[in-house]
């Protein structure tokens, strides 16, 4: 097939008009199709969440787990099986505040995954208290006074811990990402894209046209190689502009490289299961 | 005939558990049945840490109170564990050690150790002193000694073995020829369940160290490049339960171990199993809590949580393990049920049963089938839409795995679903979601085992479950020599309960529970789904393992 119509699924979507969910789904599809991805070769997992419900609306295989749990699930189904083109898509609450400690170790780990994070600074679906991403001093419904704690630095944390592929990416520059989604997923290893996307409804301050006056394309000049540029870029808040493209590239040995049974055998998902093949291990025991 | 009961002990870091095991390997390689537990505390150095080697010429089921010898690498050995001496019973220890004992066997180990020119042969000089003194086969222990050293070490140990044995006359009569058939083997409850996980062809493990589950996932570990499987540690028990759900959805057969601390952590994944019908097994191996309690003891604490872990309702198989041979047993079964009625597995076990090591014959891989009921891709075809929660009359929902049939994809979802997997908030479709997942149960009620009953029908009838069946056993058949009529029911399965035997044994008998807890868990599940009360408790909850001279005091004070 020749359009990425064949993602396509009919279910009446539970988002809010002007999400930007919507463009993060049509630029997944669009990635996932030029890529020459069929849907049963792709599978998305996800947590709770707004994002989180994003696998229902795109055929492809979908694990819709718990909330801030979708990157331990991610990564042991590609480890059984890993045919399967393996993307986490959901949300900066669920990524960064529920499940931050996975995505410590998914970094360490290097398992072959994309992880698209949803960063809209709030948590949408039980409407609007600060996510992890949200500034100092923001009032929510849920932070009266503002917020009290300051923001994570997703993109800082995750170059600092060496992960091999660091992007931002923003739901108000289509075609930008698309190509990084691509690229993300084509990248051996962790993944980690932070998508930048407006909530309409709960965050009236990170809107879509705040973003688009400070987003900035990084171009030739940033060499994503280099890791204490990387480092400093990542660092850059909205004053010198807000930078978005990939921002940190490491080849590294990924978790199944690093095990070599798993490179040598099949797959865990074919191996053919006999009780008998197991008596060996008793051998030790007379 | 012939039962003795040997303890080593000394502090942390003195080499118990490996002279423990070398004597253990010993004795069970003249053909004798082994029976040894451990006692150890929460340390690395220090401290007072024990083992104690039962052997007989018969098959053992539990640990036994009074001592024939006692190994003492320290003083404290002695102090602590002298009032269980035997008349007649021996205590071997180093010359340099401040006891004075008329039982005492004073040794010159260490000096003979410092001889030969290393400290760390005074094991095997211990070794040597165990072995001469109960007339062991001297080739057959040396054999040993060169299974666990090589080179100038295990030239050292066996000379130091030579030495003591040469030294030692024999104190212990037992009838003993060495015996070349290898036709027993001597494992750990931990070992024959890993066995059992091996032969079910799990593939996927996840877990984060907790005792008394981490010998399992150690012993998975060790073996997963061989067997090509992978034993991950994950970060945490709430990344492990749901490393084991992604691993089971994309195709693996997947295990979880851990403690009761790392099960509550595990709990909201439980649910995600129930809820998306995930087949997962759950090695929940029990220590005594609340909180980290004691780390390195037993107990049987934690049923009532096990039966309930998780909010909402789903179905689930909860089995205890009972003795070595049933964990290997009821491993491989645990596999196929979860598959079968794609639900979750929880295997019940305890420190005691983790860490005991048993001779026994050798396990049966012939006897285990792996029955994973999957649908077939060539069946399903690219044609129409595969429904991951069909509402098919089987009452279980065809499962395919995602990524096999072009055209087809595999929808998991936490939120209550469509038959497809989509989120849905209609009542009809939530009502026929809960029916079929609750009607699960109701499958798999019609497949439990019924209990085990052991002994004679009589005026007096334990029931208990998992690990005190070994000390229960021991204690029914020295109450039936003894001419009393007593018997015991033993549970495996726990959830869905198993309620015939029960039914049909029960009445007119006075019902005794058997357990390590404080609240008699078995009893309140029992009188829960039968009505049937029980009229006396014998608990446990001190950390330490029944014996069955417990239960034969007990109940000839209390019962019979
Ligand atoms: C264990 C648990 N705690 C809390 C919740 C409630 N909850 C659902 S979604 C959510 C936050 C979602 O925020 P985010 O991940 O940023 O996604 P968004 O809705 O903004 O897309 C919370 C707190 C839950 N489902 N599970």
């Amino acid at each position: 097939m020749t359009s990425p119509r064949r993602f396509d699924v009919q279910e009446e979507r539970a988002w809010c008009p002007g999400c930007g969910n919507y463009v993060l789904l049509a630029c997944l599809k669009e990635a996932l199709h030029r890529l020459d991805k069929q849907p049963h070769e792709v599978l998305i997992c996800s947590g709770i969440g707004q994002a989180a419900k994003l696998p229902h609306y795109i055929k492809v295989n979908c694990f819709n787990g718990l909330h801030g749990r979708s990157l331990p699930a991610a990564c042991a189904a590609k480890i059984v099986n890993p045919a399967l083109a393996v993307i986490v898509s959901t949300g900066d609450g669920d990524s960064y505040g529920e499940g931050g400690n996975h995505f410590l170790h998914a970094i360490r780990r290097n398992v072959d995954i994309a992880h698209f994070v949803h960063n809209n600074g709030v948590y949408g679906l039980t409407k609007g208290q600060a996510s992890p991403t949200m500034d100092l001093g923001r009032s929510t419904p849920g932070q009266a006074g503002g917020v009290r704690s300051d923001p994570l630095n997703p993109l800082a944390l995750a170059i600092s811990q060496d992960a091999g592929f660091v992007a931002r990416g923003f739901t108000g520059e289509r075609e930008h990402l698309i190509e990084l989604m691509k690229a993300a997923i084509d990248y051996r290893g962790y993944a980690l894209v932070d998508i930048l996307q407006p909530c309409p409804v709960y965050n009236k301050v990170n809107t879509l046209q705040w973003y688009k006056e400070r987003v900035r394309p990084l171009g030739g000049e940033h060499d994503p190689a280099d890791r204490l540029a990387a480092f400093a870029q990542s660092l850059e808040g909205d004053d010198g502009g807000i930078p978005i493209g990939v921002i940190y590239r490491k080849d590294k040995p990924t978790f199944a490289d690093r095990l070599s049974h798993l490179a040598a055998g099949a797959a865990l998902v074919d191996k053919a299961l006999d009780p008998r093949a197991a008596r060996v291990f008793m051998d030790p025991f007379f | 005939m012939s039962d003795y009961n040997v303890l080593v002990g000394g502090a942390a870091g003195q080499g118990v558990e490996t002279l423990a095991a070398l004597i253990e390997k010993a004795f069970h390689r003249h053909g004798l049945w082994v029976f040894g537990v451990r006692d150890y505390m929460s340390r690395i150095r220090g401290g007072h840490n024990f083992a104690q080697v039962r052997v007989a010429d018969r098959p053992l089921h539990g640990p036994r109170r009074r001592l024939d010898a006692i190994v003492a690498l320290n003083e404290e050995t002695v102090r602590l564990h002298r009032d269980r001496l035997a008349e007649n019973g021996k205590i071997l220890s180093d010359a340099g050690l401040a006891v004075t004992d008329p039982a005492l066997l004073s040794l010159p180990l260490e000096r003979t150790a410092r001889e030969l020119g290393d400290p760390r042969v005074a094991g095997s000089l211990a070794l040597g002193v165990v072995g001469a003194s109960f007339g062991l086969d001297r080739a057959i222990v040396e054999g040993i000694l060169a299974e666990r050293f090589a080179g100038e070490t295990l030239a050292v140990n066996v000379k130091a073995l030579h030495g003591a044995w040469e030294w030692v006359t024999r104190h212990f009569p037992l009838p003993l020829g060495p015996r070349p058939e290898r036709d027993r083997i001597l494992v750990t409850g931990t070992e024959a369940l890993g066995l059992g996980v091996l032969a079910a062809g799990c593939t996927f493990s996840a877990w984060y160290p907790m005792t008394p589950a981490t010998p399992l996932m150690t012993f998975l570990s060790d073996r997963q490049g061989e067997a090509g499987i992978v034993v991950e540690q994950a970060e945490d028990e709430i990344a492990a339960i749901n490393m084991a759900l992604g691993a089971a959805y994309a195709g693996a057969r997947a295990l979880c171990a851990t403690s009761g601390g790392g099960f509550s952590l595990m709990v909201e994944g439980l649910s995600l199993a129930g809820m998306t019908e995930t087949p997962l097994v759950i090695a929940l191996m029990q220590r005594p809590g609340p909180a980290t309690g004691f780390p390195t003891r037993t107990e049987q604490g934690d049923l009532a949580f096990a039966l309930t872990a998780g909010h909402g309702e789903f179905p689930r198989l909860v089995t205890a393990l009972r003795t070595p041979a049933d964990a290997f047993r009821q491993a491989a079964r645990a596999f196929n049920l979860a598959e079968k009625y794609q639900l979750p597995a929880i295997l019940l076990g305890d420190q005691f049963l983790a860490d005991y090591v048993q001779s026994l014959p050798p396990l049966d891989f012939g006897s285990l089938s792996i029955d994973r009921q999957l649908l077939d891709p060539v069946a399903v075809g690219p044609d129409g839409e595969y429904l991951r929660y069909g509402l098919t009359g089987s009452g279980v929902s065809p499962r395919l795995l995602p990524g096999k049939v072009p055209g087809q994809v595999v929808m998991l979802c936490s939120d209550e679903h469509t038959p497809r997997g989509n989120i849905t908030e209609a009542a009809d479709v939530r009502t026929a979601m809960v029916n079929k997942r609750m009607g699960k149960q109701a499958m798999l009620s019609r497949e439990v085992e019924e209990p085990e009953f052991l002994g004679e029908d009589g005026p007096v009838l334990f029931v208990a479950w998992g690990s005190t069946y070994g000390p229960l056993r021991e204690a029914v058949e020295a109450l039936n020599g003894e001419g009393h009529r007593v018997g015991a029911l033993v549970f495996g399965d726990l959830w869905p309960l198993p309620t015939g035997r029960l039914q049909e044994k029960a009445p007119g008998k006075l019902l005794v529970n058997v357990e390590q807890n404080h609240s008699g868990q078995l009893a309140r599940l029992l009188r829960q789904e039968t009505r049937i009360a029980c009229d006396r408790s014998l608990l446990k909850y001190d950390g330490r393992p029944f014996t069955a001279d417990d239960i034969i005091v007990w109940s000839r004070e209390e019962v019979l």
